[in-house]
C-alpha cells in the first residue's frame, strides 16, 4: 500500500514539475520581438529601413519586430526582406496611408509574400488583398504565414528558413491614380511555435540567396571554360550575413521534446522501481526464522 | 536498447552543434569586391511648356531647377552624376532639328557641385520634347558601367513619333546594360501619364505624377540616393532551346530574354551531397494578358523530371517568380578518385505570359536566374526531431511500460530466489 502511494506521489511530481518547465522552456530558446513596438535599433542592430527596395535583388533589409517604413508612389512595387528561422509562426502587416489628393476610384492593393527561393508562400489568415473606396485614407493588410520548419521535401514549398520577402503593390488602381505619393510600413511580428512544431532534419544553409559553398567555385573553375563567370556571390555573401535572425540563424538542435522524452524516460524509471517493490513486498517474510 | 538510441540521439545532437559553431560560414569565404561607382543621369525637360506657372505658384522650370540644386548638395559622394537637357536649344518650328536637340548639359563623373549648379542655372525653356532619343543618348553616356539609373523628368509626352520611347526603353534595358528609368510626371496629361508609366515598366523603373514642389525634391533626392544602394547585378546569359547545347552555369546571377511562350535551357552540375537551390523571374516589361504563369523545371539530362516549381497569377504585376530545391544524395567516390562526379542537371524555364497582337514581340521578357549550390541537408528519419515524442500519452507510455517492466522483473527475481532456496 505504501508502495503504491510513493508511486503515485513520484508520478504527480514529476508530472507536475514538468507541466511548469514545458511552456518556460518552450518559449525560452528563441528570444523573439513580438511586441510589435518601433524599434529604432536597440544594442548595435540595425535600424529600420526607412526605404524600400524596388525588386528581389534590392529589397530593404528588415529584422522581426521593426516597423519599416517608406515613401513611395501608387503602382511602385516596395519589397522588403525579414528573416525567419525554424519554428517561428510569422505575421506580417503592411499600413498605407493613401494619396490625400482626390482619387478617381476603388484601389486594390495587395501583399505577398516569399520565400528565399522566390517562391510565394500561402497565408494562413490575414486579408493580403483589399479593395478601398475612393475616399479611404489608408488601408491595412495581413498575412500569417505556416510555421516555418526545419526541413521539407524539396517537393513541398513548405516554408523554411531563411530570407523572406515581402511584396506590397497596388494591383488595380484607374489610371488617373498611378504615380501619387503614399506612405507604406510594414511589420513582421514572430512568435515561437513550440516544440510541437520541431521536425526532423535541417538544411545545411538557411534558404538565403547566394549562400553558396565556396569549393564549388573552385572546383568549377577549373572546367567549364566556355561559361561566363559570375562575381556576384562574392559580393553577396556580406549581404548574405547582413539580415539574421536574433542571435544567428538557430542550429535546429534544441526543442523541448528533449524535456519531454527525458520526463517519460524519469517516469519510467520511476514506475519501474515500484513495480518491483510493489512484487518484492516487504522484505523477508517474517514468519520465516531467522538462520534459515 | 532505447536508452542507447536516445543516449545516441542526444551525443549526435550535441556534436552536430559543435560542427556547426566550428566550421566557417560560407559568407566568411568570400572576399567583397569592390563595388563599382553607382551612375545616375538626370534627364531634364526643357521645352516651352516647363514655363506654365502651375507647380504651386512656380514655374515648372524653377521648380525642376531648385530641386535640383538642393539634390545637387545631397549627393551621395560615390555617385557619378550627369545632366542631360531635352528640347533645351532649337526654337524653330523644325520637326526634324527639334527631334534631335538633347544636350548632355553635365557629363556622368565626380561631381563638381557648383559647376553643375551653374550649368543648371542657364536652362531656360525652349523647344521640343524628344525623350526617346534623349533616352538612348543618356545611355550611351552611362555605357561602361554595370548599373545605372535615368531620372527622366518631364511635364509632356514624346511630340517626336514614330520613334515610341517607351519602346526604345526596352530595347536600352535589353541590351545589357543594367539600366532603369524612373519617370517622373509634371501634373501630367493621360497621354504623358501612359507614356512615362510605360517607359517605367519597361525598364523595370517607377514613375511619379508630380503635383507639388516638395514632392518632386523628395522624390529625386530619394531615386539618387537609390542609386547610390550597392545591388548585385546579374551576369547575361543566353539559354539554348535544349539542354545539349545549353550554358553551364556556376552558382551566381543571371539575366536573359525569354520570348512569350519560349523554353530556355540552362545547366548546372551538381555533386552528391549537395543541394542545388535555383530561383526564376520573368518579369512583365509590357502590356500583358491577365493570367499569366512561369515554370522552372530540373531535369536529368535523360529527361527525367526531378523536381518543378511553378507559379501563376493575374492582374497588374512586375515580376512572376518561383524556385526549386533539388539536395542530391550523398554517394561515395569511385574507385580512383576523391570526389564522386557531378551530375548536370538541366533546368528549364518556361512561361505562359501572353498579349495581345499589338504588343511587340522582341525582345522577350527579362528573366532573372539565381543559382546557388550549397552543402546538402541533414534529411529527416523520422518526422519529429531526431525521433523524440513529445505530450501526455508519451509520459504514461512510458511510465506503464516502465511499471509493466519493473514488476516483471521483479516477479522474476522473486522466482529465482525462491528456485535457489528450494535447491
Amino acid at each position: 500500500m505504501r508502495t503504491l502511494r510513493t508511486l503515485t506521489a513520484a508520478l504527480l511530481t514529476a508530472g507536475s514539475l514538468f507541466a511548469a518547465a514545458a511552456p518556460a522552456l518552450a518559449d525560452d530558446p528563441t528570444p523573439t520581438a513580438s511586441d510589435g513596438s518601433p524599434s529604432p535599433g536597440s544594442d548595435g542592430e540595425a535600424p529600420a529601413p526607412t526605404e524600400a527596395g524596388t525588386s528581389f535583388r534590392t529589397a530593404a533589409l528588415m529584422l522581426p519586430g521593426q516597423r519599416a517604413t517608406a515613401d513611395a508612389s501608387t503602382g511602385d512595387y516596395l519589397y522588403w526582406a525579414v528573416p525567419l528561422d525554424q519554428g517561428q509562426d510569422a505575421t506580417v502587416r503592411a499600413k498605407v496611408k493613401l494619396p490625400e489628393s482626390a482619387r478617381h476610384g476603388e484601389a486594390t492593393w495587395r501583399l505577398d509574400v516569399y520565400d528565399g527561393l522566390r517562391r510565394r508562400q500561402a497565408c494562413r489568415y490575414g486579408m493580403q488583398a483589399r479593395t478601398v473606396a475612393a475616399d479611404a485614407t489608408s488601408v491595412e493588410l495581413a498575412c500569417t504565414l505556416r510555421t516555418v520548419r526545419g526541413w521539407a521535401e524539396p517537393w513541398s514549398d513548405d516554408p523554411l528558413p531563411g530570407r523572406y520577402y515581402l511584396r506590397l503593390t497596388t494591383t488595380e488602381q484607374p489610371q488617373e491614380d498611378l504615380g501619387l505619393p503614399v506612405r507604406a510600413e510594414v511589420t513582421a511580428d514572430v512568435t515561437d511555435a513550440g516544440g510541437a512544431h520541431a521536425v526532423d532534419g535541417a538544411l545545411a544553409a538557411p534558404l538565403v540567396p547566394g549562400a553558396t559553398v565556396s569549393d564549388t567555385q573552385d572546383q568549377a573553375g577549373d572546367d567549364a571554360s566556355d561559361s561566363p563567370s559570375p562575381s556576384p556571390s562574392a559580393s553577396s555573401a556580406s549581404a548574405a550575413t547582413a539580415a539574421e535572425p536574433d542571435g544567428g540563424w538557430s542550429s535546429g538542435w534544441w526543442s523541448d521534446r528533449w524535456i519531454w522524452t527525458a520526463a517519460g524516460g524519469v517516469a519510467a524509471a520511476l514506475t519501474g522501481i515500484a513495480g518491483y517493490r510493489l512484487t518484492a513486498g516487504r522484505g523477508r517474510p517474517s514468519r520465516v526464522p531467522p538462520g534459515v | 536498447m532505447i536508452i542507447r538510441k536516445r543516449l545516441a540521439a542526444g551525443v549526435c545532437g550535441l556534436l552536430a552543434t559543435v560542427a556547426v559553431g566550428l566550421l566557417p560560414t560560407p559568407a566568411a569565404a568570400g572576399e567583397p569586391d569592390a563595388q563599382p561607382t553607382p551612375k545616375v543621369e538626370l534627364v531634364l525637360d526643357v521645352s516651352g511648356s516647363m514655363r506654365a506657372r502651375d507647380l504651386d505658384g512656380q514655374t515648372r522650370m524653377t521648380a525642376a531647377k531648385t530641386a535640383f540644386n538642393e539634390v545637387l548638395d545631397a549627393v551621395p559622394g560615390d555617385v557619378e552624376l550627369g545632366i542631360r537637357t531635352l528640347g533645351a536649344n532649337y526654337r524653330g518650328e523644325d520637326r526634324q532639328v527639334g527631334c534631335k536637340d538633347t544636350k548632355l548639359l553635365y557629363p556622368v563623373g565626380p561631381l563638381d557641385r557648383n559647376d553643375a549648379k551653374a550649368a543648371v542655372a542657364t536652362l531656360a525653356p525652349t523647344g521640343w520634347t524628344p525623350i526617346g532619343p534623349s533616352l538612348l543618348a543618356a545611355a550611351d553616356d552611362l555605357k561602361g558601367g554595370d548599373s545605372a539609373r535615368i531620372v527622366l523628368i518631364t511635364d509632356g509626352e514624346d511630340t517626336c513619333q514614330p520613334l515610341d520611347p517607351c519602346e526604345v526603353a526596352r530595347d536600352i534595358a535589353a541590351k545589357g546594360i543594367h539600366l532603369t528609368v524612373d519617370t517622373l510626371g509634371l501634373l501630367p496629361d493621360a497621354k504623358t501619364r501612359k507614356q512615362l508609366s510605360c517607359i517605367a515598366e519597361a525598364t523595370g523603373g517607377t514613375y511619379t505624377s508630380v503635383h507639388h514642389t516638395d514632392q518632386l525634391r523628395k522624390r529625386v533626392h530619394q531615386l539618387v540616393d537609390r542609386a547610390a544602394d550597392p545591388v548585385v547585378t546579374p551576369v547575361a546569359t543566353e539559354g539554348a532551346a535544349e539542354c545539349t547545347k545549353a550554358p553551364e552555369l556556376k552558382p551566381g546571377l543571371y539575366n536573359d530574354r525569354e520570348r512569350f511562350g519560349e523554353h530556355r535551357w540552362y545547366r548546372v552540375d551538381v555533386r552528391p551531397g549537395q543541394e542545388l537551390r535555383a530561383s526564376v523571374s520573368v518579369a512583365a516589361d509590357r502590356a500583358v494578358d491577365n493570367d499569366y504563369g512561369v515554370l522552372l523545371r530540373a531535369v536529368t539530362v535523360h529527361g527525367r523530371e526531378i523536381v518543378r516549381g511553378s507559379e501563376a497569377g493575374d492582374g497588374r504585376t512586375d515580376v512572376l517568380s518561383t524556385g526549386l530545391r533539388y539536395p542530391k544524395a550523398d554517394e561515395d567516390a569511385p574507385d580512383g578518385s576523391d570526389t564522386p562526379p557531378a551530375e548536370t542537371v538541366c533546368l528549364q524555364v518556361s512561361n505562359s505570359f501572353s498579349a495581345p497582337a499589338s504588343v511587340k514581340r522582341d525582345p522577350g521578357l527579362p528573366v532573372e536566374l539565381a543559382v546557388d549550390v550549397v552543402d546538402g541537408p541533414r534529411a529527416a528519419a523520422d518526422p519529429a526531431a531526431f525521433g523524440l515524442g513529445r505530450g501526455w500519452w508519451l509520459l504514461v507510455t512510458l511510465a506503464l511500460a516502465g511499471l509493466v517492466g519493473g514488476l516483471v522483473w521483479g516477479w522474476i527475481s522473486r522466482w529465482r530466489i525462491s528456485v535457489w532456496r528450494t535447491n
